[in-house]
């Protein structure tokens, strides 16, 4: 992963605008922007996926050893998406 | 019990790429449905592709220099060329194959830009793109507005909206107050061999659709409905809700022309109000009975017309 943006000189930057890691946006950590948490009951999950489909931010991810969805909080905006979207109400927002 | 702790266990998902083609640490609004659209346009086609995108949200929030969002090679061009450069990327990648320069892979270019770069400013070079028939797969996101720079008009907003340009007020008490510019219908009087509308409440449908254009020989654009919780002043939270709306009232009904044969995808049964689509989103606020009642004519007899293109059998 690459520096974040404001330790990058112009000296490191290529001629045109060009690019070459992909990606490397991730560097920044949209969490920050959060006013509100997703909160996960892995009892009442039906283990649809609708969470992980409609995440337009994909920070939801299974993770099939444990077998639950797990959230990446450094970059989940607290949109509410999933717990909205959720069948099984099993996803609750919560202050952060 | 042991029926439902079977249940319980995580399934692989069908047809879904596990791959992510734009990384999180965009900066989207939050809920923003448009970002959405492009993960799902990204993971159906998969990694050999390159694409060009005209200004708009989904560049301005994916490439703040120097960082990037995009996992595939992307270049970013002016409001009005997306669709000139992707011809030219397109022609290019044949001359270097046919010269025996690079190998001879399937490599899928994509051309995409928002509701403005679209049907407003790269309106002739996409025209020109589907004339000269380059094989581009063109998506447009489509949030209704020019949302990057603070929700002003374009031809594609619907009627009633009010954006910052198209205020309510004394003289035009009804917002914008001319129809949205049919972009599917213009693509398809070019006679181009796919063209869709889409919208990421349908995934499946959305993804289909793309794989479809992938596999067609020649043009073919894609209209995709994505809805800006910021511009269209509804919660974060509601993003998905309002594209099932926006499907089920008619408001934006998912098609598609394959080689002049025109075809419902999704067939409510009964169509929803549009007043139903209408509640709760802050731009149609200012919409009494009367106006909510001409829309929901127009927009009958459009769905009628549509219904009745569909059901014909095209010539052979």
């Amino acid at each position: 992963m690459t520096k974040p943006m404001e330790q990058i000189s112009w000296q490191e930057i290529e001629a045109g605008g060009v690019i070459t890691e992909p990606g490397n946006a991730s560097c920044y950590h949209t969490g920050t922007w959060r006013s509100q948490k997703p909160k996960y009951d892995e009892n009442a999950c039906i283990r649809c996926w609708r969470c992980y489909v409609m995440c337009p931010d994909a920070v939801i991810s299974p993770d099939l050893e444990k077998n639950i969805f797990v959230w990446n909080y450094d970059y989940c905006k607290g949109c509410g998406i999933c717990a909205y979207e959720c069948p099984a109400k099993a996803i609750v927002m919560e202050e952060d | 019990m042991a029926d439902t702790e079977k249940k319980k266990v995580i399934k692989p998902i069908k047809n879904f790429s596990m791959e992510e083609y734009i990384s999180s640490g965009h900066r989207a609004c939050q809920g923003c449905a448009e970002v959405l659209a492009v993960r799902h346009v990204l993971k159906a086609i998969g990694p050999d592709m390159i694409m060009a995108m005209a200004t708009g949200c989904m560049e301005i929030i994916s490439s703040p220099y120097p960082l990037t969002s995009w996992n595939i090679p992307w270049i970013h061009v002016a409001f009005e060329n997306a669709a000139a450069v992707a011809s030219g990327v397109e022609s290019g990648l044949k001359a270097l194959r046919r010269k025996g320069r690079i190998p001879n892979k399937d490599v899928t270019i994509v051309a995409m830009g928002g509701d403005g770069g679209t049907t407003d400013i790269g309106f002739q070079a996409l025209s020109g793109m589907i004339e000269r028939g380059h094989k581009v797969i063109y998506v447009c996101v489509d949030n209704e507005a020019y949302m990057n720079t603070g929700i002003q008009r374009s031809s594609s907003t619907p009627i009633g909206a009010t954006t910052t340009t198209s205020p309510t007020g004394k003289l035009e008490p009804e917002g914008k107050s001319t129809w949205k510019k049919d972009m599917v219908a213009i693509a398809a009087a070019h006679g181009i061999p796919y063209t869709a509308t889409a919208c990421p409440t349908f995934f499946t449908d959305l993804q289909k659709k793309i794989q479809k254009a992938k596999e067609v020989n020649g043009p073919s654009y894609i209209h995709i409905l994505s809805v800006c919780p910021t511009g269209w002043r509804v919660p974060p939270n509601k993003a998905i809700e309002y594209g099932q709306l926006a499907v089920d009232t008619g408001v934006f009904p998912l098609y598609e022309v394959e080689n002049g044969a025109w075809k419902l995808n999704r067939k409510p049964k009964e169509l929803k109000p549009v007043s139903d689509y209408f509640k709760g989103q802050g731009r149609y606020r200012h919409l009494d009975e009367r106006f909510t009642q001409q829309i929901q004519d127009k927009v009958t007899e459009r769905w009628n017309k549509l219904v009745e293109l569909c059901s014909e059998k095209p010539e052979k």
